[in-house]
């Protein structure tokens, strides 16, 4: 009987294990990529929704922005 | 059959982990709006002051500037996204608020500070200087504006001048309520007569469903020449102390 053992998040186990070279580089590579997705982020995706999202208006206006 | 459910388990597998990556950007963005963009205003805010001072010459700390008679002097029009002064509340934290002209969020108000309504009049002048500022985000100039009492100063400097007003109320609006905003907020139809100043901020906190209003009117005005006005004593501008 085998028990395989089971996967806690398939996808990433799945990018983790085709990840190219020895434990140690594709840990460096996963931290690599994850800061390149949050710089991503920070810098371009947020500040594009930032203003469809009703958090932070200040003015007023007679045709309020939504 | 049990090879079904694996599959079927897989799919919950899969489910789950597509809705914690989701979770973990929505975390990711609360912490870019509620505190990245903070730190990156402030941090630019600090340099639009440091510029100014620097293009206006040092402040003379040590003398209490009178107040002057006669009307105030009244700059001209600036062009559209310039700093040309700055808005000092004694009362918050951070005293001192970069002015832009315009109400823009991207180019003035998530950038430069707190933002001139272009179409209202200037400080000074007769009418209602009106100015935006966010409260929360971005540098988060008019986070405090809740504290601002009957009495509480506002003081607009300029190259030239500091203008003095007090506040006289404050109120919470619809966001289409441009009645506050007008010559004057009273009687938004009467010709104004009253040198007055008005902040718009969101409201609630984290929210822009609603505005909230600060009034203010001018009661002096000094010479920046001259020095800092009595008000300003005891702000960073002029410690109370004499410095140290």
């Amino acid at each position: 009987m085998v028990i395989r053992k089971r996967e806690v998040l398939p996808m990433y186990s799945w990018l983790f294990r085709h990840l190219p070279g020895p434990l140690w580089v594709r840990v460096v590579l996963v931290v690599a990529l994850a800061v390149v997705l949050v710089g991503a982020l920070f810098q371009w995706v947020f500040p594009a929704i930032a203003p469809h999202l009703p958090f932070d208006g200040g003015t007023v206006d007679s045709a309020p922005s939504p | 059959m049990s090879r079904a459910r694996s599959r079927g388990a897989k799919a919950v597998g899969l489910l789950g982990e597509v809705m914690l990556t989701l979770a973990a950007l929505v975390a990711l963005f609360l912490v870019w709006q509620l505190w990245w963009t903070d730190v990156i205003s402030q941090r630019g805010q600090d340099q639009i002051l440091g510029e100014l001072d620097q293009g206006w010459g040092a402040l003379d700390t040590q003398s209490i500037a009178p107040p002057q008679a006669g009307d105030p002097p009244v700059i001209d029009t600036p062009e559209d996204g310039v700093v040309w002064g700055t808005l000092w509340v004694p009362d918050f934290p951070r005293e001192r608020i970069p002015l832009a002209e315009g109400v823009d969020r991207e180019r003035v108000l998530n950038v430069k500070g707190a933002g001139h309504y272009p179409q209202t009049a200037l400080p000074g002048e007769v009418g209602n200087f009106s100015v935006a500022g966010h409260r929360n985000t971005y540098g988060r100039p008019f986070y405090d504006i809740a504290s601002l009492r009957k009495g509480s100063v506002l003081v607009v400097e300029t190259e030239k001048t500091f203008y003095i007003y007090e506040v006289t109320a404050s109120e919470v609006v619809e966001p289409s309520d441009v009645g506050v905003i007008a010559p004057d907020p009273d009687d938004p139809s009467a010709e104004p007569s009253r040198r007055l100043l008005t902040l718009t901020a969101c409201h609630p906190m984290y929210s822009d469903r609603e505005r909230y209003i600060v009034h203010a009117e001018l009661t002096s005005w000094t010479k920046r020449e001259d020095g800092i006005p009595k008000e300003l004593v005891g702000t960073s501008a002029a410690p109370a102390d004499g410095g140290a």
